[in-house]
């Protein structure tokens, strides 16, 4: 028997909920004693150029060691996307030109963390605002360049220069276009960004950083230092989440490793709130132009989606996202036409760069939007008109028109499961009801179906497990968990093969001297990929195992099994020998590797249930039932804890979330006091339906899960929020759907 | 100047700096790490102590101001990694939690709350947690721990007349293998 699809309570837990976790800015290692602490001088205007830094007063403040400007900083300026304009490179401390509000501009280091904040504020320097450039229009237009050496503010593009076809809606009954939002989003772990560090005696330099993968961030940090990789032993410590914002490395942490060989001393540093919410990247930030065209019955016969991505003021993941918006645009549908394009931008803000699906909800808002104008546009139901145009399982594996391979999916029959599990039928005729009565709460009916990409670009994976002589066991994985518990997931695939329990399993991650491959965890890829490659190294265990047990039993390999508790035996005898007294013979140990080839494509379909008060405009989620099919699940508290994030985190985009900026570039939503992060008031209890179909790309069948909430959930609840005013004449509204803007297109209607 | 907070049933004292925060005297003058800052206005609740029995922010409050007061912190709560308190192992069993960021101070939170309403709705818990934001979890699961925590079946009927189609939390037996407590 299989521990595959058991409830396992997490093993990180008992730590975590008495001493708590050893986050970056927890920790105790005796070689941070006597750290200076780091405090970053950012820029408070959002494009400017700096006429003068005076550090005088702030060197002579108590406890400062070193005020640090950029010309005295030995790191040169850097390209953080090698697919940017090649002119758009970051300096890791602003000397001629700041670009966003919150670029770090000086660089202080003193003996008490307090004192920092002291110290810089008495770093004077003098700016020339320029015209910022927030609006991406305007960016496009290039009025205002962010690098004039490059000429243009477009950072790079998907065949962005391709003029689309006249002709391509030709045949078409209906054709609908709309320009819509898919707004800028703070990823806003609970743990800001934390990064400490301490070069030894060797000429190495070891490096404590709060990321989602140790080995890409080594490597990062390595290339803007100049460094060999291996000078860097990047260590992650327990991780306060992540949601894609802490993919990789950024310019500060590479701060931190130089100030720390500058300084002679071990660097510590922990970021604000404030600093993080214009500081750490963001993500979505799309302006996409949707166009639909089909006939009266509801057959979609073309589609088009014509992005302008904002990366930001200095292009980092964001510029690359598009890719994968284009890449998903037809989501789970069979329109015999599709065409997109997308392109890249730099404005006055923040950079952007992954959060909770990084390019794929962007798709599926956008198809799924799509969706609803046209059907409203031809007077059918959003739901039925979605089930005709549906690929069929039959159709699987297939390319789609816009060059996915997917893999399998049975999107009718989630879609199905999900009507089924809402009542839709009884739903709708209770809208029916309160429109008849005009009640002033209507009810809102939102269907999404969707589909994703999971481990896309990155298909491998490394993996080692040993068995000890004292019977525990090790295992090392490439991925790097923050939050998703790698740790029990991981010992339960190990254990699965070697009938160990889990309490005697480790699992270890993230320590790049012990691991030095690996991809990490984004994009839903660590069970899929490292997940996989631990099934695959502890099956190769065995059969490792069983070859040595069967010299020692004198037995053929044939007869021997493992059984429960850790032992080979002889199949129908008692003799047996435990993997402990292999492991004391000679070192039992498999390293391996597991390569997918190709990304899956997990799918799924949700309903929102919501109530909208027509007179102030505020919606709010009453219900919402999903179908995420990620294939057969390793353990459901885990799986349903990944779907559950997601789904909030969805509910949040459509409802309430937005980083935004004023037109001078001024970020108005930099504390957690402005910007929309949902409490538990602000949401529902949410309704789970299982599905699972296996994906053939690897042998546990398991796509990814991580961000299948944000992508259904999202055009789910605006969909739903539309729905409510439906009848009062709204046919789309930008998101965030926030009161007033509810109440303003209701309006707006009305006239 | 000089505080004597009693922490944890331990008393303690030191010279601070009078603008030093509560929780940098917990995290850094007495090194109990659990209680994390996760903002600085006072509105993700990651800090969240008891003080003399009441849940506060302690990113907050000044050292001073609990000078000759009484805190409880996690650590204070759970003395060890093998003696959950019961609300702990309740969000331990309902899979409360994922990055443990905001776990401590939700913790506290919930032992306040459950101080002043012994059994409360589904709708209460979510009120009464609106001060603790939590990232990762969608606040599904803390609900349903607070619940358990309460002595409350989480999949019993909820006000809202959803309850029968949420999903059940829980251990399940996995024969021949360990599912890693008794949770």
């Amino acid at each position: 028997m299989s521990i595959m699809g058991t409830r396992v309570v997490r093993v990180e837990d008992p730590v975590f909920l008495s001493r708590g976790a050893t986050y970056t800015d927890d920790l105790t290692d005796e070689r941070l004693t006597g750290a200076l602490h780091l405090t970053l001088v950012r820029s408070p205007l959002a494009h400017a150029r700096i006429t003068s830094i005076d550090v005088t007063e702030a060197r002579s403040a108590p406890g400062v060691v070193a005020v640090v400007t950029g010309t005295e900083l030995d790191i040169a300026p850097a390209l953080l996307f090698g697919g940017a304009h090649k002119a758009m490179t970051r300096p890791f401390l602003a000397t001629d030109l700041v670009r966003f509000v919150g670029e770090p501009v000086a660089a202080v280091l003193t003996e008490e963390a307090y004192q920092g904040q002291d110290a810089a504020d008495l770093v004077e320097v003098d700016y020339e605002p320029l015209p910022a450039v927030i609006d991406l229009v305007e960016a496009a237009s290039d009025a205002t360049l962010l690098f004039p050496e490059a000429g243009t503010n477009t950072s790079n593009g998907f065949s962005h220069e391709k003029e689309f076809d006249p002709a391509f809606f030709e045949g078409c009954d209906v054709v609908v276009t709309k320009e819509i939002v898919n707004q800028r989003l703070a990823a806003a772990p609970l743990e800001t960004r934390a990064a400490s560090a301490v070069w030894g005696d060797d000429g190495r330099v070891t490096l404590w950083l709060s990321t989602q993968n140790a080995q890409s961030a080594r490597d990062e940090i390595a290339g803007w230092l100049g460094l060999d990789a291996a000078t860097l032993h990047l260590i992650t410590p327990d991780v306060g989440g992540g949601f894609g914002a802490k993919i990789g490395a950024d310019p500060e942490h590479a701060l931190v490793v130089r100030l720390a060989q500058q300084t002679g001393r071990p660097v510590r540093w922990n970021e604000s709130r404030s600093e993080n919410m214009t500081g750490m990247v963001q993500g979505r930030a799309q302006r996409q132009t949707i166009t639909i065209g089909g006939n009266r019955e509801g057959d979609v016969l073309a589609y088009r989606l014509d992005v302008i991505q904002d990366a930001g003021a200095y292009p980092r993941l964001g510029a690359v996202l598009p890719m994968f918006t284009r890449m998903m645009a037809p989501g789970v549908y069979d329109f015999p036409k599709v065409e997109s394009r997308a392109r890249v931008v730099v404005t006055n803000t923040t950079s952007t760069a992954a959060y909770r699906g990084a390019g794929r909800p962007e798709a599926t808002a956008a198809v799924e939007r799509a969706m609803d104008l046209y059907a409203a546009e031809i007077g059918k139901d959003a739901a039925e008109v979605r089930r005709r145009n549906l690929l069929q399982p039959e159709q699987f594996p297939l390319k789609t028109k816009g060059g996915a391979p997917y893999d399998s999916g049975e999107y009718e029959k989630a879609l199905d499961m999900v009507l089924d599990a809402a009542g839709y039928a009884a739903l709708r005729a209770e809208q029916a009801k309160r429109r008849e009565n005009g009640e002033v709460v209507q009810l809102g009916i939102g269907v999404s179906v969707f589909v994703e990409i999971t481990g896309g670009g990155a298909f491998s994976e490394d993996a080692a497990v040993e068995v000890h002589a004292d019977g525990t066991v090790t295992v090392l994985t490439g991925t790097s968990p923050h939050g998703q518990g790698h740790a029990t997931a991981w010992a339960m695939l190990a254990s699965d093969h070697l009938g160990i329990p889990i309490e005697k399993i480790t699992v270890k991650h993230g320590d790049t001297d012990l691991i030095p491959r690996g991809q990490g965890t984004m994009g839903s890829r660590s069970l899929q990929t490292g997940g996989v490659a631990v099934h695959k190294a502890a099956g190769e265990l065995i059969e490792l195992a069983k070859q040595r047990a069967a010299d020692v039993l004198e037995a053929n390999v044939d007869d021997l099994e493992i059984v429960a508790g850790g032992s080979v035996a002889v199949r129908g005898t008692e003799t047996a020998i435990t993997l402990a007294e292999l492991a004391d013979r000679e070192p039992l140990k498999v390293e391996t590797n597991f390569d997918s080839g190709a990304p899956s494509f997990p799918f799924g379909a949700h309903v929102a249930v919501v109530e909208v008060d027509t007179e102030s405009g505020k919606a709010v989620v009453d219900r919402i039932f999903t179908v995420d099919d990620a294939g057969p699940v390793l353990n459901p508290l885990l799986c349903e804890g990944q779907r559950h994030g997601g789904i909030a985190q969805g509910i949040s985009q459509a409802l309430l979330e937005e980083v935004s900026y004023d037109a001078d570039g001024n970020p108005l939503t930099a504390t957690f006091a402005d910007y929309g992060i949902p409490s538990a008031a602000e949401l529902p209890s949410f309704t789970l339906l299982d599905m699972a179909t296996p994906t053939p790309l690897n042998p546990l069948g398991v796509k990814g899960i991580g961000e299948a909430g944000t992508i259904g959930a999202t055009p789910a609840v605006q969909s739903a929020v539309i729905d409510a005013v439906s009848h009062l004449g709204v046919r789309h509204i930008d998101m965030p759907l926030t009161p007033v803007k509810v109440w303003s297109a209701i309006q707006e209607a009305s006239k | 100047m000089k505080v004597e907070i009693t922490v944890n049933g331990e008393r303690t004292s030191a010279d601070v700096e009078p603008r030093l925060l509560l929780v940098h005297y917990l995290r850094d003058v007495q090194g109990l790490k659990a209680t994390n800052v996760g903002c600085d206005t006072t509105s993700c609740g990651a800090c969240t102590v008891l003080l003399d029995g009441e849940s506060v922010k302690a990113c907050t409050l000044l050292a001073a101001q609990a000078d000759g007061l009484e805190v409880t912190t996690a650590e204070g709560l759970s003395p060890d990694a093998e003696h959950l308190h019961p609300v702990a192992a309740a969000f331990r069993a309902e899979h409360g939690l994922q990055c443990g960021f905001c776990t401590p101070g939700m913790v506290m939170a919930t032992v306040g709350l459950l101080t002043e309403n012994p059994k409360p709705t589904e709708r209460e818990v979510r009120e009464g947690l609106e001060g603790n934001l939590c990232r990762c979890t969608g606040y599904h699961n803390i609900v349903r721990a607070v619940l358990a925590a309460s002595g409350q079946d989480p999949d019993g009927p909820r006000e809202d007349g959803h309850a029968e189609l949420a999903p059940a939390g829980g251990v399940e037996a996995a024969p021949g293998f360990s599912t890693g407590g008794d949770a």
